[in-house]
């Protein structure tokens, strides 16, 4: 199969369907306060897709869990979150109860402890419809069945029989998948939902997640450190360090016209298939500390360009050029 | 080229699974009839998705598992017939970094104990200052602070991990790696680092890498020459600018186009040739050519016949498909997969 065009960009026009404003999320522990998100800031239009970019502790997957509401319990979550125009953020269980599978969903990368060991996989599909639409049994079934079909699970009616061991791993993820699309959310949030795959199987996820646009408007947010991924599926980027937002932009302008050393320097340390690379410009040092942050730019103490600005201001995210939003010092860095 | 360091003939590695007191064990074939050579400074990849044998291979070639059938020359002695003694001497030019960085460590050994260890292994006579210079150095080499010696291995991040065990590998000075997977776990831009720095070990002391991964962007960066394996069996061998060139094997054109490509235009243009469905059970592989169940290309033959890892244009690019040429010239006519039984 070729390589489709792009999903219709639908960022204009439109009003969000999920709109986030300056989220921040710190945890208690014993060793004090720590921020794992500041000041996230982003629009989320139907059909679209924005893909969220870091490394390990950057703050990507716990932005999304707090949307959810979903953190730890020691973790609390500040700002706000308007799903369909209404508030979202810290909201009651009830509320949540209500939301969470109806119109926010979630995806995660561990698809065998995301579904619930003891239970057929059709029951598991079933209760979902049950309880948030009211839908019959039978109902459920046919409407579950659909789905299986959808995410191309071959043999659906014996599948439904089955439970999550007996699945491999690719299959498992499309089971969840189609669980998380069995209410026909507004927002499906894929947590690395493919890092766990083989590059054969994780093809065919992505492929799916592609046809997404076409049959449904779900928007869809893909949390990954793989930015090859985000290349071939996602509308909007906004890649994470430490915690904050340090480049927003649309996929073209991200990956073309990179505004932030540390984006650039991803992109530049990247490996390719798809062509001889002699030499990898790696970023020297590594992710800082969230309890240690230093009071500039959490970049600073890895960027080639860093200047002495940049040691004692945290540069704040402002628009580089239309549509592209950089936090960094550098003007127009070279 | 120079006379191979290594020389893998018909490596077979097979295990017994279930079976008890009146029920015949099943043979799971993790390895089947792989062959192929090294020589000093090369590296060679290992790529395949899980299950496909790689790490058993890694293994059997350092004898941590023993082999079921075929021989593995190291220097024209064959490690398979070694006793344990001459074995374990042998390991000093025969190392292993492991995918998991910190499981890999001794938790409750220093860094400087660990560094020391295969010292004092390999090089009974010497002393404690030596020892604890050569550690000192490999440290600063690996690009870790020698003041860090003391330190134990939870104190340290992912990164760091991995470069604790290059340096326990490196410090012996092997002649050969085995890399099982060593950035996989790591963050994007550490795995540069530590791409890097194998690169840069390797040019300074002339060391093969036998490099295991499923990442073909890694590989490609890596590995001067590459082995493509699927449910153990060789799909395809040959040189990295051949390979990546010229994929002649369904398996490892799919393999490539399913790689996800960092640049959204390409992405968006490129041709993907998806390959359905799932592994099929290494205990229950298909008849034939192994990859026929998912392969667009199959043909009734495919069924009957597996296919050997001959010759292509050039003697060093092999691959075991029936159908190579004719894929390559356009003029193949497959089999639906559902007339296929």
């Amino acid at each position: 199969m070729s390589g489709t065009s792009a999903r219709p960009m639908r960022t204009q026009g439109g009003e969000a369907v999920l709109q986030c404003r300056d989220l921040s999320v710190h945890f208690k522990t014993g060793e004090g306060r720590i921020s794992a998100v500041n000041g996230v800031s982003f629009d989320l239009h139907r059909g679209q897709c924005l893909g969220v970019v870091g490394e390990s502790g950057s703050g990507k997957s716990q932005t999304f869990l707090a949307i959810l509401g979903l953190l730890a319990s020691n973790g609390h979550a500040t700002g706000s979150v308007m799903l369909n125009g209404e508030e979202i953020l810290n909201t009651t269980r009830r509320k949540l109860d209500a939301i969470r599978g109806e119109k926010l969903a979630i995806v995660f990368q561990d698809s065998i402890t995301g579904l619930t060991p003891h239970k057929r996989i059709g029951d598991q599909l079933c209760e979902v419809l049950t309880q948030h639409r009211g839908m019959t049994r039978s109902q459920a079934r046919t409407r579950a069945m659909e789905m299986l079909e959808l995410v191309r699970i071959p043999e659906p009616a014996r599948r439904f029989r089955m439970y999550p061991h007996e699945f491999s791993g690719g299959m498992r993820q499309r089971v969840m998948i189609a669980q998380a699309l069995l209410c026909q959310p507004d927002v499906l949030i894929a947590d690395e939902p493919t890092t766990a795959l083989d590059v054969t199987v994780q093809a065919q996820i992505l492929k799916l997640f592609k046809g997404l646009a076409d049959h449904t408007d779900t928007a869809l947010v893909m949390i990954t450190h793989d930015l090859g991924v985000v290349a071939g599926l996602c509308d909007e980027v906004m890649v994470m360090y430490a915690g904050r937002a340090i480049e927003q932009a649309s996929v073209d302008s991200l990956f073309y016209d990179p505004r932030h050393p540390y984006t650039r320097g991803l992109l530049a340390c990247m490996p390719r298939a798809d062509r001889d690379s002699e030499s990898l410009t790696a970023i020297p040092g590594q992710p800082p500390d969230l309890s240690e942050l230093p009071p500039g730019c959490a970049y600073a103490p890895r960027c080639g360009q860093a200047f002495d600005r940049c040691l004692i201001e945290r540069p704040s995210l402002d628009m580089a050029v239309e549509g592209h939003l950089k936090a960094c010092h550098l003007e127009n860095a070279p | 080229m120079s006379d191979p360091l290594l020389q893998v003939e018909n490596l077979r590695v097979h295990f017994p699974v279930g079976g008890g007191m009146f029920r015949r064990a099943r043979m799971l074939k993790a390895v089947d009839d792989v062959s192929f050579t090294l020589g000093p400074g090369e590296t060679l990849g290992v790529v395949g998705e899980s299950g496909c044998g790689k790490s058993s291979l890694g293994r059997a070639v350092l004898q941590l598992i023993t082999p079921t059938a075929g021989r593995v020359l190291w220097l024209g002695d064959d490690l398979c017939q070694l006793d344990e003694d001459a074995m374990n001497l042998r390991r000093r030019e025969l190392q292993l970094v492991f995918q998991d960085p910190l499981a890999s460590l001794n938790p409750r050994m220093s860094v400087g104990a660990i560094l020391r260890e295969p010292l004092y292994a390999f090089e009974p006579g010497i002393t404690r200052s030596d020892a604890q210079a050569r550690a000192a150095d490999m440290m600063r080499r690996v690009g870790l602070r020698p003041e860090m010696m003391n330190r134990y291995p939870n104190e340290f991040s992912g990164g760091q991990c991995q470069r604790i065990s290059i340096a326990r590998a490196m410090i012996s000075r092997p002649k050969l790696v085995v890399c099982d997977e060593p950035v996989s776990a790591l963050d994007v831009s550490i795995q540069a680092q530590i791409i890097a720095l194998l690169r840069e070990l390797q040019s300074e002391y002339g060391v093969s890498y036998i490099f295991i991964s499923h990442d073909l962007s890694v590989v490609r960066h890596l590995c001067d020459r590459i082995m493509v394996l699927y449910l153990g069996r060789v799909m395809e061998t040959a040189d990295k600018a051949s390979m990546f060139a010229a994929p002649r094997h369904p398996y490892t054109r799919s393999l490539l186009s399913a790689v996800p490509i960092p640049d959204p235009r390409r992405a968006r243009t490129r041709e993907i040739t998806l390959v359905e469905g799932d592994l099929p059970s290494p205990l229950d592989p298909p008849s034939g050519c192994v990859f026929r169940t998912r392969c667009p290309h199959a043909t009734p033959l495919c069924l009957k016949v597996a296919p050997t890892p001959d010759p292509t244009d050039s003697a060093s690019h092999r691959v075991a498909c029936h159908y190579w040429k004719d894929i390559a010239a356009g003029t193949h006519k497959h089999t639906p997969q559902g007339e296929l039984s």
